[in-house]
């Protein structure tokens, strides 16, 4: 069984990316599970994505301390997020902090660097993704759930290969947005 | 059969497609809207019937209609809106249905995006329905067909709640690949059925508490109901409880029963019998209201049973709230002494707050900026309602006083105003609401000569549901291409002293129309129109000159757009998230934000 949690900040596109990985784990003949934020959260606030693939699963929801794998669109939200994480498990984070509108109004400096500081300190294995530079290499923003997703599946925790995302991408998604995702797996991956 | 990811309302919807459905209504509501919207794409042959309606009152009444007329009818909403449908309903239940009629109300434990924590399962026994609660899109599937049965075989309507969880989780469902569509026999007149009245509700409320022995015997034997396991111990539960349930159960041994219910109206008595001979204690994990458990109270006192029955009554099971895996676990570790460690974490750092808000470019931002700045310093309450346009209570826009249920700001301003005559009462409604149950409120402020300004936020959408079609709108579900009811006919035809329409992105005629508004007395309308940013395509975006910008950050300070943030200290407009609605170049006292010359939009 696989438990692959998504989560970043309302309209980073971490439904699509928790649907690919839920249909290709079904084409492999894989039962699956999924959960997701829908509704007021989708405004900017937190939005949190649960994909389990296996076999028998009960809960939508990863058990807290059970996620083989975080997918994190934004650093804060993948610490806000660390107790689902199993303690051998792997973080896949983008670079770039989102700020909420309350960090402009209160003149807060949160940048995201007190989030990496803590994955270095808790000795967690990480992959930080530069979703900026990829997606401006891709010509488009919306690029960097790909991205993430190549780099948990380069990982070999995902349960789906790099291959196997590529021909996902090519299978579900329509063929105007084929090329430029493909090309951010490779980017990411190298492959 | 074949298997399909779905999500749970999309289960829903093709179980009912599957049941042969034939007349589909609703209003939309987080979580049930995509089991309306998965029917109206699913019927490109249009041999369904499906409409948004203007309410889910109206709705209900619609889905009825189609059922007296033997067709096969659902109706969706979320459980606030079967607060709204109950005046039809409660009739319903006794007069009944010839048609199988089911009506899903989608709870919301948490809640996560609603007003209570009300659970459908008690409107059942309030109401005398038989109610199904499916515990995961799978069941979901098979449960809506046998609801349908159900509602046919005992010719009533059938209540169907489903949870947020198992609404928006998603599986593999196992669908069937044909069905059989079902005939309508069409309407016969029957006054004596279909006409309610005090001797034949008499004779229907004993013809209800007759069946519904009868109904729940049959339900102790349903499919929906599992009883297993052996010991003296029991743990009862449902609906998506009933899978956090089994994943902690996955890693426990001992001995248990475990009863779950998929039927808890009438409630399974013999099933539960069963359950409870031979048991010391029971344990109740359920979502919202402690059902299950009174009614296992209740079984274990008409039969002189010695079990302890436990749950939310008794502090064991948090009283509000969503149940988890591990709020699960939490109970049943104590209950049936399962050891488990917790994972220990340093401390978090800080993490930033992230509130939902208004969307960067979203209209209401204007309006409620406009109203705020033409009103400065004049004593004034703002009465707001549901929608995206909640949000507009959020710093620094900080313009939404009151919120009670849809519909309600128009009335609630007209109550404040009778004591404090002195305030300039506002009521902000947006369009979808101002069609559901807003227009009743604006009569009665005409009729009553209340002094009250209403603002309708029209943004020619159902926006916080998703962008559902409304009678503003002139599209129907059908696909159809119909008039537009226009809201300034409707307020001048009702007497509004007052009734302008300005474009709120206009910020200096918007603030206009205001103050000319409030020096006026009587109901005054004003209709802030300007379409959601998700049903059009961004303008030209802004930029902040630097060699202008004084860092007054007046644009950070009152507008709270989250495309303008702060960088090294400084304001700076986000180009990923600008709309180019130019509500900060308004804004701005030295004119540093502009459209550079000559650029196309970026998106």
């Amino acid at each position: 069984m696989s438990n692959i949690l998504l989560c970043g900040v309302g309209g980073q596109g971490t439904v699509l990316a928790s649907r690919l990985i839920a249909f290709a784990a079904m084409e492999k003949g894989e039962s699956v599970r999924t959960s997701e934020t829908i509704g007021m959260s989708q405004r900017g606030g937190c939005v949190v994505s649960h994909v389990r693939t296996g076999r028998s699963i009960a809960s939508p929801m990863i058990p807290k301390g059970s996620a083989d794998i975080i997918i994190a669109f934004e650093p804060g939200e993948a610490v806000r997020n660390i107790d689902y994480l199993k303690p051998d498990g792997t973080v896949i984070v983008n670079k770039k902090a989102v700020k909420p509108v309350t960090a402009s109004l209160t003149g807060s400096d949160y940048d995201g660097s007190a989030a990496f500081g803590y994955f270095e300190q808790t000795g967690r294995r990480m992959s930080i993704v530069d979703g900026d530079y990829i997606c401006e290499q891709c010509g488009s923003p919306k690029v960097l759930n790909i991205a993430l997703l190549a780099s948990a599946a380069a990982t070999g925790e995902l349960g789906l290969t790099v291959d196997e995302l590529k021909d996902a991408i090519v299978r579900f998604m329509p063929g105007k947005f084929h090329a430029m995702n493909l090309k951010a797996v490779e980017l990411v991956s190298g492959t | 059969m074949s298997k399909r990811f779905l999500m749970g309302n999309e289960a829903i919807a093709l179980g009912a497609l599957h049941a042969g459905v034939n007349v589909v209504s609703g209003y939309p509501g987080t979580p049930s809207t995509e089991i309306l919207e998965t029917i109206a794409k699913n019927n490109k042959d249009k041999s369904v019937y499906v409409e948004w309606s203007v309410n889910e009152k109206a709705a209900l009444e619609v889905a009825a209609g189609a059922a007296y007329s033997g067709a096969r009818s659902l109706v969706t909403m979320k459980q606030v809106g079967l607060n709204v449908a109950s005046d039809p309903l409660m009739s319903l239940a006794y007069v009944g249905v010839k048609g199988g009629m089911v009506v899903v109300s989608a709870d919301d434990p948490g809640p996560i995006s609603s007003q209570t924590e009300q659970d459908t399962r008690h409107f059942a026994q309030f109401a005398k329905l038989p109610v199904f609660d499916p515990s995961s899109p799978e069941e979901a599937y098979e449960m809506i067909k046998e609801a349908f049965e159900v509602s046919e075989r005992y010719n009533t309507p059938v209540l169907f709640r489903p949870t947020t969880r198992v609404c928006h989780g998603c599986a593999d469902v196992e669908i069937a690949d044909s069905f059989d569509p079902h005939k309508p026999e069409g309407f016969v007149r029957d006054t004596k059925r279909w006409v309610i009245f005090p001797r034949a509700s008499y004779l229907n409320h004993v013809r209800i508490e007759k069946r519904d022995p009868v109904l729940g015997d049959e339900f102790s034997a349903s499919r929906f109901n599992l009883l297993t396991g052996s010991g003296r111990l029991g743990i009862a539960t449902h609906g998506i409880s009933f899978a956090y349930t089994s994943e902690v159960l996955a890693d426990a041994a001992g001995e248990y029963k475990l009863l779950k219910v998929g039927t808890p109206n009438p409630f399974p008595e013999k099933l539960a019998l069963e359950f409870l001979n031979g048991l010391d204690e029971v344990v109740c994990i359920e979502e919202l209201d402690p059902v299950i458990e009174r009614a296992l109270t209740y079984t274990v006192g008409k039969h002189h049973l010695g079990v302890k029955i436990r749950g939310k009554l008794d502090g064991t099971v948090q009283p509000a709230g969503e149940n988890t895996v591990e709020s699960v676990r939490d109970v049943l570790s104590k209950f049936l002494d399962i050891k488990y460690k917790r994972q220990e974490l340093p401390p978090l750092p800080e993490l930033p707050v992230r509130p939902p808000v208004l969307c960067a470019g979203c209209p209401h931002r204007a309006s409620f900026y406009a109203v705020k700045q033409a009103v400065r310093g004049r004593k004034a309450v703002f009465a707001g309602d549901i929608g995206c346009y909640t949000l507009g209570n959020a710093m620094p826009l900080d313009m939404v006083d009151t919120c009670l249920c849809m519909g309600a700001d128009v009335t609630i301003a007209q109550g404040i105003h009778r004591v404090e005559p002195d305030t300039l009462n506002f009521s902000f409604i947006g369009d979808s609401t101002f069609f559901a149950s807003g227009m009743t409120g604006v009569v009665n402020a005409v009729y009553n000569q209340t002094d009250i300004i209403l603002i309708v936020l029209d943004n020619s959408t159902t926006a916080m549901t998703g962008h559902q079609p409304h009678p503003g709108t002139g599209v129907t579900m059908m696909g159809d291409v119909c008039a537009k009811v226009s809201i300034p006919r409707i307020l001048e035809a009702v007497g509004c002293s007052y009734v302008r329409t300005v474009d709120p992105l206009d910020l200096a005629a918007a603030q206009n129309a205001v103050r000319e508004a409030a020096d006026m007395k009587g109901v005054r309308a004003i209709i802030m129109k300007s379409p959601c940013i998700a049903v059009t395509k961004p303008q030209r975006l802004f930029e902040i000159n630097s060699e202008k910008c004084i860092n007054c950050k007046k644009c950070i300070r009152e507008l709270g757009c989250p495309a303008i943030v702060l960088t090294d200290g400084r304001p700076a407009i986000e180009p990923s998230l600008c709309y180019g609605c130019g509500i900060c170049a308004q804004v701005c006292p030295v004119k540093a934000i502009d459209r550079p010359a000559g650029e196309e939009a970026a998106k």
